[in-house]
């Protein structure tokens, strides 16, 4: 288990240093499109990854606009999003895609049209073509489209080898989810005859249900906190739970110098970009 | 004997099953009638599969499912179903290849019918998919232009609406272009208005008005042969855009490009500007041949009056 969490925080390291490097670059203004940060969501992608790695699983991943930690933890080229965020065409979707909507044809990820929710039903529909392994990425409030509801009543009937990760930060742009709702996602699943559980996102507690992943459908509700804005570089607070920080304090010196590494590498990485464009 | 087109479409659909080129998704195929005729009696086992009756979601399930290098068919038993179906095959499957350079072919079957059959289902809708790029959009009231049309989608790898009528399944004929060398107008018809404007011409001829008729099978990209622009240039009183759809839709765009390419005016015909009832005298049905004639007739004494 301690392995396994080591190598959850090693790929959040890196998505956290990723994301770091962009909120820079958009307060800067060497950014200069809207950017959807995943920082204090990445345990979330990471944990999946590396379950789905230890599983000799290569899934196919419908992510939502808040995407870059998932594209880094199943091993999305970073070059690649660097220069699609600086609005490349040589980045991962040809400048196309922006921050929102990437993709990489080599980790079988597709891209998002920027419409909250739709992943569901065209994940579940390659799903259903495929019959492979498949994990659809969703926010608290997508989640809440009509057609995520019809989407998951399908993969249900249809008894599909597919995941739903609800990344649950509990906010719409800033409108509470208590404000929105009364219900929860975990619930609606079960009342689809599925598996549906409501976690933390802490890589034990994903773990716990790796043994139902791509054996049946299922709905991973996962509590989480978005330590940025919404939209690009700002803090709503600076009291918001971080769970790499509690990453970091259970490894304590080795993960300090691992942070450090990879803030370090992850800054020249940028810098060596930036330099060439 | 020549078969008709619902037969082509089902020799067609069976074809396009056995072949495993892509599933065949839809609603309630397999009720009674399936789907006036146009599908062979095979199940999900064989690769029809019956989608849930979730509308918006079931778009979204073959947009994946073609995003998996399959060509799936996808069959809207009523056009006007397509507000809620169409959402996730115009702004992702269509999109697809220009953003992330993966093609997601569908050949979406949209079936128009209309007659006391209320506000939403009747008619055509094809202009609702006409402003999204990405999209072919062919009306094919024919047996051998419908087999075109498919020997095309399978060498495209893009997004077909087939805008398909009811009124055209029994149908056995070619519809030929009907040119007289100086006409006094040039009919455009679209889907089953391409019946009633061959009536409309034939019934135009005996006021010695000679009308020219020019069917449109590609809508987008408006495919119109040279042949078929000189004709028009060469009529006295322009052209006409008929179409199954809202006036306002395809028609007017296809006028604005015609007349744009010819100098000539170019009006048209479509359904009108109103809510369809059920009730009787409340239903909003596409050109009859004798609107089209006493419309043609209007427009050619405008003119002269001029």
């Amino acid at each position: 288990m301690k392995n396994y969490i080591w190598e959850v925080f090693k790929k959040t390291a890196f998505s956290r240093h990723f994301e770091l490097n962009v909120f820079e670059n958009v307060k800067n203004k060497k950014i200069k499109l809207p950017v959807y940060l995943s920082a204090g969501q990445e345990t979330i992608s990471a944990s999946i990854s590396e379950i789905c790695k230890r599983k000799k699983i290569k899934p196919l991943i419908f992510p939502q606009h808040r995407c870059h930690s998932i594209y880094l933890s199943f091993g999305g080229d970073i070059k690649k999003l660097i220069l699609e965020l600086l609005g490349s065409s040589e980045g991962c979707t040809y400048g196309m895609g922006g921050s929102a909507s990437i993709h990489s044809e080599k980790i079988n990820m597709y891209g998002h049209d920027g419409h909250m929710g739709t992943q569901a039903p065209i994940g579940t529909g390659a799903c259903f073509q495929s019959r492979k392994p498949t994990v659809v990425f969703l926010g608290d409030a997508s989640a809440e489209e009509d057609y995520v509801l019809g989407a998951l009543g399908w993969a249900s009937t249809k008894k599909l080898p597919i995941l739903f990760v609800v990344e649950d930060n509990n906010l719409s742009i800033l409108t509470e989810k208590k404000i929105r709702r009364n219900w929860n996602m975990h619930d609606v699943a079960r009342s689809f005859k599925m598996k549906g559980y409501e976690i933390d996102d802490n890589p034990k507690s994903i773990k716990k249900y790796e043994k139902y992943f791509f054996k049946e459908p299922m709905l991973l509700n996962i509590n989480t906190n978005r330590i940025f804005w919404h939209s690009g570089a700002g803090i709503d607070s600076d009291k918001t739970f971080d769970r790499y920080k509690t990453l970091k304090k259970l490894f304590g010196k080795k993960a300090e110098e691992f942070d450090i590494l990879t803030s370090n590498k992850m800054k020249k990485k940028w810098q060596k970009i930036l330099e060439q464009q | 004997m020549a078969e008709d087109l619902r037969t082509t479409i089902k020799n067609i659909t069976r074809k396009h099953l056995k072949k495993k080129l892509g599933k065949v998704f839809g609603q309630c195929l397999t009720a009674v009638g399936w789907v006036g005729g146009t599908l062979p009696e095979l199940y999900e086992k064989d690769g029809m599969v019956e989608v849930s009756m979730a509308d918006v979601a079931d778009g979204g399930f073959v947009v994946g499912a073609a995003l998996m290098n399959s060509k799936p068919i996808y069959v809207i038993r009523y056009q006007g179903f397509n507000w809620y179906n169409c959402p996730m095959i115009v702004n992702y499957a269509c999109k697809s290849k220009e953003i992330w350079k993966i093609p997601c072919p569908i050949f979406v079957r949209g079936i128009g019918m209309e007659g006391g059959i209320g506000p939403v289902a009747g008619s055509s809708h094809h202009s609702l998919y006409y402003r999204m790029p990405g999209v072919k959009i062919v009306s094919p009231m024919a047996p051998k232009e419908y087999e075109r049309i498919y020997n095309s989608f399978l060498k495209d790898d893009s997004v077909y609406y087939v805008s398909e009528h009811r009124g055209s399944y029994a149908n056995k004929s070619d519809l030929p272009n009907l040119y007289y060398d100086k006409p006094d107008l040039v009919i455009f018809a679209i889907s089953i208005t391409r019946f009633e404007a061959k009536k409309a011409r034939d019934m135009l001829l005996k006021d010695n008005i000679k009308v020219s008729i020019v069917n449109i099978l590609w809508i987008k990209p408006l495919r119109v042969s040279k042949k078929s622009y000189d004709n028009l240039k060469k009529s006295k009183y322009g052209g006409l855009v008929i179409d199954d759809d809202y006036k306002g839709g395809v028609a007017k765009n296809i006028a604005n490009d015609l007349s744009l390419k010819t100098k000539k005016m170019v009006s048209t015909m479509g359904l009108k500007d109103k809510t369809a009832g059920t009730g009787k005298n409340l239903d909003n049905l596409p050109p009859s041949a004798i609107e089209i004639s006493n419309n043609i007739k209007k427009i050619i004494k405008n003119e002269i009056q001029k």
